[in-house]
């Protein structure tokens, strides 16, 4: 067995008293890329945040497992330390902290105490996955996210992701606000990820992105659970027909959570 | 004043230890009676009535001044040095003239870098008309009285019309003996077109030992002049401090402080800017960190009275376990400071539950064609930035870390001597863990 798997079981979670996901299950194995699609409100980005711990989540049933270990026991350093990654829809904007200090803090994280990355090879590293995602490079002296546009925001999450290399990467709504040529260096970037040791959950409500990033898994979301699952052709069907379809074949009027 | 140790005697004779001139007798004494006959000052939001203002020692030391070799200075006091580089810098050890160098090029241009003590008897003119006239006043309050009275230490820097001071001139007001009160007084003066960055050190050693603290400085920047003015106070937890630095620009002058008001003692600090001269500016930044039981009151405030005058404060706090921060910026346009701008920005994190922060936002106008605005906060640390620095596997400890010390920067970064801005960190890094 290559890479590592998370595995979602039953997950129940609420958000100040309301319940979101009302049983969710989902396996994701290294060198596996899945989508989640799904109209708003159905409650993907709420999965992804209580994958990584959001503190306004709080999971009330279920399990999350990474190989195996209880991620739900995980404080949210300890999961990411675990493979865990989530690139965010909306990043935080940290002033007085430079990009730059704060993806070497990032990388030596990731590393044993006296074992920090040298300087020069991090800057190495950082410029060259900057390159790739043609970013200013400018931008690793600005305070994190602060005053950056969406488009610079989404690159830098992907940034981390490229300097981070997680076991598993979810990426929640990475293509919202994205031009098409932001959207194929977003896509240039994940894809070169690809490989045997890395597992993907793409979290999208467009099918534009898995034009250029094709998952070997499609599931669609609706009322807080996975309602539908299939391979990248599913893609395709709801690219030229929509939802609809799939609510008249499982009766569902309201596809969203509800009040 | 409780304080019996201080009578008339007492200070002429120190002031005839000290050599001193007829007329800075005659100002001591004076002072003197106008503490006795006047209060103490009565800052907003802090109780002082039951602060400790004296006990302390006014003079421990009386030798004369001296030249040591800065490597002999203790690795304490050297790691606040460039040392590699020839340093324009003045050291006081307990109030006496330990070390002093200036470059000669500046020598030669007229510029003046001397313990006060020195100047009071080699530029007495000078000294004479800037010593509390027209900034800080004796009548002000007790505390202001009292330190016109037994003012025992200072530096006098002076910048002559047209002169650029490329490298920062130091200053290291170092309190060696616990006990030692510092009532240092420091004039800056920039005369027209001249510019000047100062940086000034106030070092204590790490006692529990009861003293007071009773610091003024006066900035003069004339027409045209730009003084970049940046500070690290430092003094032990059993230190109770009085620090009052102001400023007057003229016309067309430039006043930026960056103070890092780092003491571990009950303080009062005020800055006050101000802008006579047309056109004149000022940007007053200031970082703070609290801990333990301590109570501190700050004052930025900036009065605008020329036209087109541009006033910016920015106050950052981080208080921590039972300490107490209130922050007060004051933005006052006088009738006639047409076009004026008058900013402020104070925001207080919270990093105890036990932990005071206040921040009094106050604009005073007295003129309609102006802009003004502000913005004030008391806060703790997001947790959503926190867990957002989390989820890349940083630490909740070190995510603090970086929070904090991201919120600190703004003022930090304006520290323009790197080994200052250096140990500015390291000792905010030493007071939030």
């Amino acid at each position: 067995m290559s890479g590592s798997t998370l595995e979602i079981k039953d997950l129940h979670v609420e958000i100040d008293g309301k319940e979101i996901l009302k049983g969710v299950n989902l396996t994701i194995k290294g060198g596996e890329f899945h989508a989640i699609m799904g109209p708003n409100g159905t409650g993907k980005s709420t999965l992804a945040s209580a994958i990584m711990g959001h503190p306004k989540y709080e999971v009330t049933k279920g399990q999350i497992l990474m190989d195996g270990e209880d991620v739900l026991e995980m404080e949210v350093d300890e999961r990411a330390q675990a493979g865990l990654f989530l690139a965010m829809q909306y990043p935080s904007e940290i002033s007085g902290v430079t990009t730059s200090d704060f993806l070497r803090s990032s990388i030596n994280a990731h590393r044993e105490e006296g074992d920090e990355i040298p300087l020069m090879k991090f800057i190495k590293e950082m410029d060259g996955a900057m390159d790739y995602l043609e970013m200013d490079k400018n931008m690793s002296q600005r305070y994190l996210n602060e005053g950056f546009s969406g488009g610079e925001k989404k690159r830098n999450e992907i940034l981390q992701l490229m300097l981070l290399k997680p076991a598993i990467g979810i990426l929640d709504e990475i293509d919202s606000g994205l031009d098409i040529d932001a959207l194929k260096v977003v896509s240039k970037g994940i894809n070169k990820l690809r490989n045997e040791n890395f597992g993907c959950l793409i979290i999208t409500h467009y099918q534009r992105l898995l034009n250029y990033v094709t998952p070997d898994y499609v599931h669609v979301m609706m009322q807080g659970r996975v309602v539908k699952s299939g391979g990248p052709e599913l893609v395709e069907r709801l690219e030229s027909e929509g939802y609809e379809w799939i609510k008249d074949e499982l009766g569902i009027e309201d596809e969203t959570v509800g009040e | 004043m409780s304080n019996d140790v201080f009578t008339r005697d007492y200070i002429e004779s120190y002031s005839t230890q000290q050599q001193e001139p007829t007329w800075m007798t005659d100002f001591r004494l004076k002072a003197f009676e106008t503490a006795e006959a006047i209060d103490m000052p009565k800052p907003d939001k802090t109780k002082i009535t039951r602060w400790d203002f004296d006990t302390f020692e006014h003079v421990t030391n009386n030798q004369s001044a001296k030249q040591i070799a800065l490597n002999d200075l203790p690795e304490g006091i050297k790691k606040f040095i460039d040392i590699e580089k020839e340093q324009n810098l003045l050291i006081l050890r307990d109030n006496v003239r330990e070390y002093v160098h200036l470059s000669e090029a500046l020598t030669k241009q007229g510029v003046i870098v001397t313990d006060l003590r020195t100047a009071i008897k080699e530029h007495a003119d000078l000294v004479k008309q800037y010593f509390m006239t027209d900034a800080v006043s004796v009548n002000e309050h007790k505390l202001t009285a009292l330190h016109g009275a037994l003012v025992n230490g200072g530096a006098f820097i002076y910048v002559p019309k047209n002169v650029v001071v490329e490298e920062p001139i130091q200053t290291i007001f170092w309190q060696d003996n616990p006990a030692q009160a510092l009532f240092n007084h420091v004039i800056l003066v920039a005369e027209e077109n001249s510019e000047v960055t100062y940086v000034e050190n106030y070092l204590a050693s790490e006692t529990e030992a009861k003293t007071v603290m009773n610091v003024v400085s006066e900035v003069f920047a004339k027409a045209n002049a730009k003084v970049s003015y940046g500070s690290v106070d430092h003094f032990a937890h059993g230190t109770t401090s009085y620090i009052n630095r102001r400023g007057l620009a003229d016309r067309d002058a430039k006043i930026e402080w960056a103070l890092g008001q780092m003491n571990d003692g009950d303080t009062i600090s005020e800055n006050v800017t101000h802008l006579l001269g047309d056109q004149s500016v000022c940007y007053a930044k200031a970082v703070s960190v609290g801990r333990g039981d301590q109570t501190q009151n700050f004052t930025a405030h900036i009065v605008n009275h020329g036209k087109h005058t541009d006033g910016i404060i920015l106050q950052h706090g981080v208080m921590k376990e039972k300490a107490t921060g209130i922050f007060h910026g004051i933005g006052k346009i006088e009738h006639g400071g047409t076009k004026a701008n008058a900013e402020q920005e104070s925001r207080v994190l919270m990093l105890s539950k036990h932990a005071r922060g206040d921040a009094n936002p106050i604009l005073l106008i007295d003129e309609d064609d102006v802009t003004a605005g502000h913005a004030a906060s008391v806060g703790r640390v997001d947790p959503v930035q926190l867990y957002y620095l989390m989820s890349r596997g940083i630490s909740k400890q070190e995510a603090e870390r970086l929070i904090i010390h991201g919120f600190l920067a703004p003022v930090v970064n304006e520290i323009p001597i790197e080994a200052v801005r250096k140990q500015l960190t390291d000792v905010i890094e030493g007071k939030v863990y």
